[in-house]
C-alpha cells in the first residue's frame, strides 16, 4: 500500500521534472537562436578582439550542454540575471511579484469554488429546471467571455461609472474583488460541468437508490452520499483548472494593473525583456507542475484505483 | 436476421429530443462570419488601414456625432471599426480553425499509433503527451513571441504545439476500448496490416469524437489568440485582430467604449455559437463525452 503510494510519487515527480527540463531547453535554445547577446550588450565599435574577449568572459565560447547546464544551475538557485528593463536582477523583481499573483489565484479559486458547488448541485438535482438552465448559461458564458474584455467592461462600469470598487492596484481586499471575479468566472465554468455530470451519474446510481431506501434524508443523500464521489472528477481536474488560472491571470492582472506576474510578463513583451520572461515563464510552469503534483498525489490517496491502473 | 432491440439508455426521451433539435442560432451565426470573413475585401464599407487623423473616436451612429459613414464608429487614428472588425474575422477563423486542424490531425495520429501498438510505444508516446499537457500553453507563446517576435505562425505553431495532446488522450482511450472489439480482431485475422486497420476500422469509429473535439477547442483557440494580441504576442499591429483592437481601446475606455466594446462582442458571439454547437454535437454523436 505504501510502496505504491510511494512509486506513484516518485513516477509523477520525474515526470513533472521531464516537462520542466524540455521547458527550459526550449528556453535556451530559443534564447541561443534568436542572435547572438553580445551584438545587445557591446558598443558598436566593438572589434572582432572585443567580441573573443567578452565571448571567453561570458563562457559562450564553451560547449552548448556545458552552458545549458550552467544556465539550468543558476536558474535553479534563482539566478536569471539583470532585467534589461529594470536593470535590477530579475529574482528581485519575481519576489515583489509572485506573492501577489499567487494570492489573487487563491482568492479566484475560492470564487469559484464557492460558485461551482451550489450552481452545479443544483443543477443536477433540479435537471430541467429554471435553476439548471441559469446554471449552463453561467457556465457556457464564462467559457465563451474573453476575460480580458470582461475585465474591461467591469473596470469601466463597476469601477468607472458606478465607483463602487477599486479599478487597479492591489489596495485592500476590495482589491481583489473584480480581477477575482473575473478569473473566478472564467474557471467555474469546467468545474460546475463536471460537477453537473458527476452529480447526474451519481445520483443514478445503486447505492444511492439505496441510501434513499433505506430513509436517509435527501439532503443527506445529496450533500454528502452523492458529492462525495461526484468530487472525484473534479479533484482531478483541480490542477488543470490552477493552470489554466495561473496563465489567464497573465492576461487578468495587465487589466486591473495588479502587481503580479502577469503585469511583469506584459511589460517583458512590449520590452522585449527576455531574461524577464524568461524567469516568469520558468517559474510559472515550476508552480503549475508542483500543483498538479500534489493535486495527483492527494487524488492516488483518495482514489486507489488510481495507483493500480499506471 | 434478428433484430435486436437496443435499450435506450441515459437521458428520458423528452430531453433527448430537445437537446437533437439542430442549433440553428449558432450555425447562423458561425455561416455569417465564415461568409464575412471570406468576402472580408467585398463587404467591408472602408479600407481597414486607412486612417484619418481628423476623425479619431467617433461613436457609433445612434450615438451624437455619430454618422453612417462610420456605422460602429472609428478607432484612435480614424479607421472605421466596422471594416476592422469584419477583416479581423479572418484572423480569428483562420487561427482557429488552422491551429486546430494541425493539432487534431497530429493529435489523432499519436492517439490511433499509441492505441493500436500499446506497449512501450504506448507508454513512451503518453508520456509526452502528459509532460506536453502540463504545459500552459500562453507561455509558449511569450517567448515565441519575444524571441522570435510576434506573429500569426508563431501563434497558431505555439497553440497547434500543445494542443494536440488533448486529442491524442482522448483518441488513445478510445481507439483501448475499440481494440477489444471483435471486428478489430476479425480485420487482422483478414491480414489487415496495422495502416488498413488504423485507417480504415480504427478511424472512422473515432471521427464522432474528433469532430465534437475539434469544434469545442475551435473557441477556445479564438480566445487565446485574441488573448495574446491583446498581450501583444499575437498578431502584430496594424493587422486587425480582435484582441488586438481591444487591447488598442483599453486606455479610451471612458471616452470611446466602442473601440474596445465591439471587437469583444465579436469575440463572444462566435465562440458562443462555437461552443453551443459543440455540445449540442457532443449530446447527440457522443454522450460519454460529457467531462470534456
Amino acid at each position: 500500500m505504501l510502496t505504491a503510494v510511494l512509486r506513484f510519487v516518485a513516477f509523477r515527480l520525474l515526470q513533472s521534472l521531464i516537462a520542466l527540463a524540455i521547458l527550459s531547453v526550449v528556453v535556451f535554445v530559443l534564447a541561443r537562436a534568436t542572435g547572438d547577446p553580445l551584438h545587445m550588450i557591446l558598443p558598436m565599435s566593438a572589434t572582432a578582439e572585443d567580441y573573443d574577449n567578452a565571448r571567453k568572459y561570458l563562457g559562450l565560447d564553451r560547449p552548448y550542454v556545458e552552458q545549458y547546464l550552467s544556465f539550468v544551475g543558476r536558474a535553479v538557485t534563482g539566478d536569471f540575471g539583470n532585467s534589461i528593463r529594470a536593470r535590477r536582477p530579475v529574482i528581485e523583481l519575481l519576489q515583489a511579484r509572485l506573492p501577489n499573483s499567487l494570492k489573487l489565484a487563491a482568492f479566484a479559486m475560492g470564487v469559484s469554488l464557492l460558485l461551482a458547488f451550489p450552481l452545479g448541485i443544483m443543477a443536477a438535482v433540479r435537471k430541467g429546471t429554471g435553476v439548471d438552465r441559469t446554471a449552463q448559461i453561467v457556465s457556457i458564458l464564462g467559457q465563451s467571455l474573453p476575460t480580458f474584455w470582461v475585465a474591461i467592461v467591469l473596470v469601466e462600469v463597476v469601477a468607472g461609472r458606478l465607483q463602487w470598487l477599486p479599478a487597479g492596484g492591489n489596495e485592500g481586499f476590495a482589491s481583489y474583488i473584480l480581477p477575482g471575479f473575473t478569473l473566478g468566472w472564467f474557471v467555474v465554468a469546467g468545474m460546475m460541468r463536471l460537477l453537473r455530470s458527476g452529480m447526474l451519474e451519481v445520483l443514478d446510481s445503486e447505492y444511492v437508490k439505496l441510501a434513499r431506501l433505506k430513509g436517509v434524508v435527501e439532503t443527506r443523500v445529496v450533500w454528502v452520499h452523492a458529492l462525495k464521489n461526484a468530487l472525484i472528477p473534479v479533484v482531478t481536474f483541480a490542477g488543470i483548472y490552477f493552470a489554466i488560472l495561473v496563465t489567464t491571470a497573465i492576461v487578468v492582472e495587465t487589466v486591473f494593473a495588479w502587481p503580479g506576474l502577469g503585469r511583469l510578463a506584459y511589460d517583458g513583451i512590449t520590452s522585449r525583456d527576455f531574461p524577464v520572461i524568461q524567469a516568469v515563464v520558468l517559474t510559472t510552469a515550476a508552480i503549475v507542475a508542483l500543483v498538479n503534483l500534489c493535486v495527483d498525489c492527494l487524488y492516488a490517496v483518495i482514489d486507489p484505483r488510481i495507483r493500480y491502473a499506471r | 436476421m434478428s433484430v435486436i432491440a437496443v435499450p435506450e439508455i441515459g437521458a428520458p426521451v423528452e430531453a433527448r429530443a430537445q437537446s437533437r433539435r439542430l442549433p440553428v442560432i449558432s450555425l447562423g451565426i458561425i455561416a455569417t462570419f465564415v461568409l464575412v470573413a471570406i468576402l472580408a475585401p467585398l463587404i467591408s464599407p472602408a479600407d481597414p488601414y486607412e486612417q484619418a487623423l481628423r476623425l479619431r473616436h467617433r461613436p457609433p451612429v445612434w450615438e451624437e456625432r455619430g454618422s453612417w459613414s462610420y456605422p460602429l464608429g472609428t478607432d484612435r487614428l480614424g479607421r472605421d471599426l466596422l471594416s476592422r472588425i469584419i477583416h479581423g474575422a479572418r484572423v480569428s477563423l483562420a487561427a482557429g480553425v488552422l491551429t486546430v486542424l494541425v493539432a487534431s490531425a497530429f493529435g489523432a495520429a499519436v492517439g490511433l499509433v499509441a492505441g493500436y501498438y500499446g506497449g512501450r510505444v504506448d507508454a513512451t508516446l503518453m508520456r509526452v503527451t502528459d509532460a506536453t499537457l502540463s504545459f500552459p500553453v500562453i507561455l509558449l507563446a511569450l517567448i515565441l513571441a519575444v524571441t522570435v517576435g510576434p506573429s500569426f505562425g508563431n501563434v497558431v505553431i505555439a497553440i497547434a504545439v500543445i494542443l494536440w495532446a488533448r486529442y491524442a488522450r482522448v483518441i488513445r482511450g478510445q481507439v483501448l476500448t475499440l481494440m477489444q472489439l471483435d471486428f478489430i480482431a476479425q480485420a487482422r485475422i483478414a491480414g489487415a496490416g496495422a495502416w488498413r486497420v488504423i485507417t480504415r476500422h480504427l478511424l472512422p469509429n473515432t471521427l464522432n469524437t474528433l469532430v465534437v473535439l475539434v469544434t469545442l477547442q475551435i473557441g477556445y483557440v479564438i480566445i487565446v489568440e485574441a488573448s495574446l494580441s491583446f498581450l501583444g504576442a499575437g498578431i502584430p499591429p496594424p493587422t486587425p485582430a480582435w484582441g488586438g483592437m481591444i487591447a488598442e481601446g483599453r486606455d479610451v475606455v471612458t471616452s470611446a467604449w466602442w473601440v474596445s466594446f465591439f471587437p469583444g462582442l465579436a469575440i463572444l458571439l462566435v465562440v458562443l455559437a462555437f461552443n453551443l454547437l459543440g455540445d449540442w454535437l457532443r449530446d447527440t454523436l457522443d454522450p460519454r463525452l460529457r467531462q470534456l
